[in-house]
Parts: C-alpha cells; structure tokens; sequence
C-alpha cells in the first residue's frame, strides 16, 4: 500500500538516516506549530543519547525543547499537564526499557483522559523512545515492551521501519489527538540490519527509503506497507526485523509478501486480510517476547478471518520468554537461522 | 562459575536459598529491630492528642512572598493560625476579608457539608455505588478556592468537593455524576465523585493516587512558558505523599521553578493507616519541602482563613515568578476514608471529638457572628435553606436516573472516546455487543 503523502513545502528529497528523520520530523512540527515541545533526558543542549534531537534547542529555545530530571514517571504526567493546557509535548524516553516507571501516568492517565472526562481533556502526546536489541544493550537497553502497550486501551502504538516512514509516521503521530508511543528501532537508527552480526554495518546511503522528502508529510497512522509483493507465504513484521526477513526471503528465494505494520494499534487489517487470503500461509515475526506479545494478537486474528484460506499452521519466529542476554544476545535475537527455519516449515505443509 | 559443591550436592548460592535465614551475631551489638508504626489509640482505647502542641493563633510570623526557601524552613513545622479560641482573628496572617467573602466562605462550606450528607445517604440508600465525605476538611477547599482566581487550574485528589461548590458549579451536575446517570456529562464511565469540569477550571479526577501531582506541575510550566499568568494548585493526601508522583513532581516544581501550589491535606488517616505511615512519626509533611528546596508552610487546616492567606501567599508568590509553594494542611478525616469502610474497626472512636483544632464551620460561625456579620439565626435558617437545596437537587437529578435503573448513557457509548475517531476494532466489538443483546432478545 502506497503512503499517503501530503506534502506542502516541496518536493526535495534528500538522503537521511533514520535518527536524520526523526530530527526533520520534530525540526518540521516545531516550525508548523508553536505547542508542540521537546523534553527529555539529554534532549535539549546536547541533542539526546541518539542525536535525535540535535539542534533543536539552538532553534527553537529552551522553552520548548528542555532537559528533564530522570524521572520518567514525572516526564510522562507533566507531559499530561502540559497536554491538558493545550500544548502537543513530545516526550523521549531515553531506552524503552526504561519506561516502566512512567507506566501509570501512561496507561492509567494519558490512555484514559479523553474517555474518562468525555472529551474534556485529552493528552495529545506522542512518546518516541528507542526500544529493541542488536547492540549489545544487556537486559536494560534491549527490550521490545510494545505488547504492554497494545494491551492498553486508548494509545496507539508504532513503529517504523524506514528514515521515510520514520519521518511521516512521526509527523502523523505528532499531529494526532490521541497518545502515542512512538518506539523507535535503535539498531536500524543508522542503517538497515540483514540479521547477519557478524558482518560490517550497512549505512541507509542508497537505499530507496532513505529518500526523505525534506518538508512536512504524513504517514497515516494505522496503515501497513506491503515491503515486498508475493504470494508463497505472508509474513506480519515491524520495526528491525522487517529487514532482516527482507534479507532472508531474499537469500532463500522465496516469493514471500512481507507486511511492515508500521502501526501496531490501530491495526491495518485489511492488508493482512487481504494477503494471507492470497498466500494461505502466515508467518509472524518480532523481537519482543513471546507469551502475550503482540504476535499471539496477531495469530489470532488471523485465524478468526482467515481459518478457511489457511494451508499451513501459522507460525511466530519471536524473541524467547527470558530476559534479553547479554553475551548472548546472537542466540535470543530472531536472526535468519530461525525464520528461514520457520518458513521452511509452513512451506512444507 | 557456581563455587564448590557441597556434600547435599548443592552450592552456596543453592544451600542460602533453601537453608533456615540464621541471624548474624555481632559480638556486643544488639540486634537489629523494625520499627512498624503504631497510632496512639486504636478502636476502645483513649483518644491522645496531648502530644500535639497548638501553637496560638498569631503566633506563626509572616514571610515576604519573595523569601528565599531557605530563610523560611521554620514555616514548615510550625502551625499558621488566625482565628483563636474566641473566634477573633489575628496575627500578620490574617488576611482582613470583607464580610461578603466571609460569608460566601461560611455558605460554601455549609453547603459541602450538606451536600456530603445527601449524597452518603443517597449511596446508604442504595442510590449510587460510592461516596467520599469531607467532613471536617471543608476548610481545605473552600478556603483555597477563595484565594486562587477562578481560572487558575486546580488538579484535585477525591475529597476537593468543595472547589467545585466554591466556583459555583452547579450541584445537580455533581449528583448527575454520582448517580452515572443519563445527565452525567462523564457518561457513566467514572466512578461516583470522579469530577472534571473544565469550565470551572477542575482537572479529571483519577483514582490513581497522586498522579495529578506532576500533572499540574507540567500545566503550571506550560503556562510559565506561554508567558501565561495564570497558575496551576494541586491537592494530594498525606498518606499519598508517599508515590513517587509526589517526588517527582517536587523535583520538576523545584527545578522550573514552576507556579505551582502543591497542597498536602494532612488528615492523619489513608483509609486505616494513619499518618506515621507516610512519614509523619519523623517530620511533617510541609517539610519534604525543604528537601526540594522550595517554600513549605504548614497550615491549620480547619481555619478557612488561615488556608485563604496561605494559599494567597502561594498564589502570590507564583504569579511573580517565585515559583511553587507546598502546604500541609494540617486537619483530620472525621469520618471514614469513604462509603466502604467503617472507622470504628481501626481507630478510636472518640477521636475526632478530641482533636484540638475544632470544626472549620463552627469556627468561622463563631468568627462571623463576633464581628457582628452573623447570627445564630441566620445560621440556622441557612442550613435549612441548604438541606431544601440539596434534596431539591436530588431530586432533579434522580429525574434522569439512580445508577443501576437503565437511565444510563446508551450501551454503545461505552466505546466513545477511547479514541478521537473510533477505530475498526471498536467498531466491531461496538457492533458485536449489539448483535448479541439483539439475539438474546434484550
């Protein structure tokens, strides 16, 4: 499915990285709109752990892009106040992992302000935090904590899987009215991942999705992008692992379609409807754990629409039920060894 | 890796999780205690306040609002007070109010009495699921709602009633919402007291403790950097000082340097804990201030006017740029934490009519009729006038329903405003749930 893309400053593109997009993304929504702010650990003077922020205090004050105490619980409720007054804060949590402190001011206040005061107040922040693993973060720097998130009612949830995504998704949930969690694929922040550790980092430079458009543009929340056209299987990815199942249905020379979510909830049902009628196999892929992550969702739902299309069990490739390990991060990731695994399997049946 | 394995074929690290914890011995030290706070009187036994030294009205002095933090730290623990046993007022704190504010003040406070004791009684009834009384704690709001201008931003916990009553809001509104009735603006969806009122500058209320604490923070910064002048005052419970809301919200408030007014409503009990379990054994509450390095005064909290000048001073200070103020108001809960628990099962009974610093009504009664504004009469014709009101109240909003007897929002509203625009899923499950009561021929 193509973008929808709204463009109204130009048509120039340029070459960026993701952490580049996300940059242009908050560059471009705190030029168009004077609520919105920036605030975080690290974030103003220095630009973030990740550079996302970069040079966004020089630009537009410290009014609106301001360093915060560690305290993510705070960062999140006076991000509601802030919401309450009319502002559009933008929130980082420096490392998925370290949102949890921040949970209740998320699910129990943000997620339920609009249904709990009818409309009243609402909480229109979008929380971008760097989640997932691949370098070498240990337990604390690795996580994939979405399906917490999805479990709740009220936020939204996405993920990109591209600098052009990155960009147009992030303006969409910036403009959206709702709260969103924004996370972040730290190991693609600077060029796409093939599954493969060991060999030397690829950087976004010619890739046809790093051809970011330099103004404002949105990506509509709640869309899935067909990242690859094919009818032997259908795989449901997000976020890092969309290229590295690209990479493997590459290498096996499979005619697989792979679906990019980009948003988690609301879910574009549609498409993987519409595919996994089509290929009559279904794969699910993602990093976080397995027992109630998102893929038992996703499942599921396939299952409840597609029963009578299906040809093959449907299978998860998904990070194990432990914590992330450290030293061997390798084995716990879902590189290539287990989806090619795993496809091998649905194709069999 | 695992250290040496023993003859039961375990390790260390093994043998301690499965072996008897052996206390360590260390020579003539004694050992080590817990200390778990204990109140000074539970159900049967005598009530105790003689510990609690009630420093005279006007004896408490007054700092200019510009005070640096650190040349006040006194006003933490010492007690601000202005009207004295003879119901005189006194003291650099008395903040000289006309009689027409005195009596909207004494009016207010009557009437959140009297509407407390409509809606417990609705509840006993079995009218509603749910309701918090403030008895005794009138003061808290009244007196606050008084000093802040109507468009400051109050984010309050369950028992600020009376900032809604002060502004006027309409009563019937409120009870719509206790009953979750069809007139409930907040759609049925909260539980009964849960507030918000927008227009009345009144946050949503939640049942999460404190985590209105932060929030206010952020909109009192928000405002700060519009270049905004108005501010923003929030209210917690001394057993909820304790969430890391509070501290966190501190931190920001001290940090930003942001108008803000963080009230602590001391009433020495959260439902059966009393206040030696947040702390209150070891300091006061208005002195977690000191700590954060911002302004702490501490409030008798059943003298409206020391909770008006008090809260002024705050409001004052913030609106010149002074930053926030955290006030303990010092006042206790004279009757159970809500319509679900019985305080004669963990406290003393007698309590509440021994504790030294009397009733906030009583005692701007008294003060309203020494200065010659007020009399018995007049009083008594009031609360009769208020008790009509109420029950003519009630009865208008019993008309769209009493929660439980169908005059409720429509079944399919349940899945409005999760989202701005509804998403299929909802639709769906929207959809679902009205086929099914269709089929069941419901």
């Amino acid at each position: 499915m193509m973008a929808e893309i709204l463009t109204d400053v130009s048509a120039d593109t340029q070459q960026m990285t993701m952490i580049q997009a996300i940059n242009s993304a908050l560059d471009v929504m705190m030029a168009r709109d004077p609520d919105v702010v920036v605030m975080g650990e690290d974030v103003g003077f220095f630009g973030g752990v990740f550079r996302a922020t970069a040079g966004l205090q020089q630009k537009y004050g410290k009014n609106r892009v301001f360093d915060t105490p560690i305290t993510e619980c705070g960062i999140i409720g006076v991000a509601v106040g802030m919401g309450a007054y009319g502002l559009r804060p933008v929130p980082e949590i420096q490392f998925a992992d370290y949102i949890y402190p921040a949970l209740d001011q998320l699910v129990s206040e943000a997620a339920r302000l609009r249904y709990r005061s009818a409309g009243e107040f609402i909480s229109p922040m979008t929380v971008r935090s760097p989640f997932g693993g691949g370098i070498f973060g240990g337990q604390t720097h690795s996580q994939s904590p979405e399906g917490i998130f999805t479990h709740v009612s009220g936020v939204k949830t996405v993920i990109p899987a591209t600098p052009y995504d990155a960009k147009g998704l992030l303006i969409a949930a910036i403009e959206d009215n709702d709260p969103v969690i924004f996370f972040e694929p730290k190991r693609i922040y600077n060029g796409p991942f093939d599954g493969h550790y060991d060999t030397p980092a690829r950087s976004w430079a010619g890739h046809p999705d790093a051809q970011v458009p330099t103004g404002h543009y949105r990506v509509k929340l709640g869309e899935a992008r067909i990242a690859r056209s094919g009818g032997a299987l259908t795989i449901l990815c997000y976020g890092t692992m969309v290229h590295v199942v690209e990479n493997v249905v590459t290498a096996m020379g499979i005619d697989a379609e792979i679906v990019d979510l980009r948003t988690l909830v609301p879910l574009d049902i549609e498409t993987i409807e519409a595919s996994v009628k089509k290929t009559g196999r279904c794969l699910i892929v993602h990093e976080a754990t397995r027992t109630s992550g998102f893929g038992a969702e996703l499942s599921a739902l396939v299952q409840e629409r597609c029963f009578y299309h299906l040809e093959a069990p449907i299978e998860r490739v998904t990070g194990y039920d432990t914590p992330y390990p450290h030293s061997l991060e390798w084995a716990y990731f879902p590189g290539p060894v287990r989806i090619c695994e795993a496809i091998s399997k649905i194709l069999k049946d | 890796m695992t250290g040496p394995t023993h003859k039961d074929g375990l390790t260390d690290g093994q043998r301690a999780h499965v072996a008897p914890m052996m206390p360590v011995e260390r020579g003539n030290l004694p050992p080590l205690r817990l200390h778990v706070p204990e109140p000074p009187a539970r159900p049967g036994e005598q009530a105790d306040f003689t510990h609690f030294d009630v420093p005279p009205a006007g004896s408490a002095p007054r700092p200019d609002e510009a005070s640096a933090p650190g040349d006040m730290r006194d006003m933490a623990y010492g007690l601000i007070r202005v009207l004295d046993a003879d119901g005189q007022a006194v003291g650099p704190w008395n903040p000289r109010l006309s009689p027409d504010t005195l009596l909207k003040m004494l009016r207010d406070m009557a009437l959140t009495r009297a509407f407390d004791a409509r809606m417990f009684r609705a509840q006993r009834q079995g009218k509603t699921s749910f309701y918090m009384k403030s008895t005794g704690e009138e003061a808290v709001s009244i007196g606050a709602a008084l000093a802040l201008s109507r468009d400051d931003m109050c984010f309050p916990s369950y028992r600020q009633q009376g900032l809604l009553i002060a502004r006027d809001w309409p009563i019937v509104d409120m009870m719509n919402q206790i009953y979750s009735n069809r007139g409930d603006r907040l759609k049925g969806r909260q539980l009964p007291i849960m507030y918000s009122a927008r227009e009345a500058g009144f946050f949503s209320i939640s049942g999460n403790l404190t985590t209105q604490y932060p929030q206010a923070v952020g909109w009192a910064m928000a405002s700060a950097a519009r270049g905004d002048t108005r501010i923003a005052a929030t209210w917690c419970g001394e057993g909820s000082t304790a969430e890391g809301d509070f501290h966190s919200a501190c931190t920001f408030a001290s940090v930003y340097r942001a108008p803000v007014i963080m009230n602590v409503v001391n009433n020495q009990w959260a439902i059966s804990s009393f206040s030696g379990f947040a702390g209150a054994e070891s300091t006061t509450f208005a002195a977690r201030a000191i700590g954060y390095g911002i302004a702490g005064l501490r409030v008798d909290g059943n003298d409206v006017l020391a909770v008006q000048a008090a809260t002024r001073w705050a409001a004052d200070r913030a609106r010149a740029n002074g930053g926030p103020t955290l006030i303990e108001h010092f006042t206790y809960r004279v009757e159970g934490h809500s319509t679900s628990d019985d305080p004669s099962a963990y406290r003393s009974a007698e309590e509440s009519g021994q504790w030294p610093l009397g009733d906030p009504i009583a005692r701007l009664k008294q003060h309203v009729i020494a200065l010659g504004i007020w009399d018995e009469e007049r009083h008594a014709a009031m609360d009769r006038e208020l008790a009509e009101m109420v029950r003519d109240a009630a009865r208008e909003a019993e008309k769209n329903g009493i929660l439980g007897h169908g005059l409720h929002h429509p079944m399919e509203s349940m899945f409005e405003d999760v989202f701005e625009d509804m998403p299929w899923h909802l639709k769906e499950q929207q959809q679902q749930m009205l086929d099914e009561w269709k089929a069941a021929g419901l």
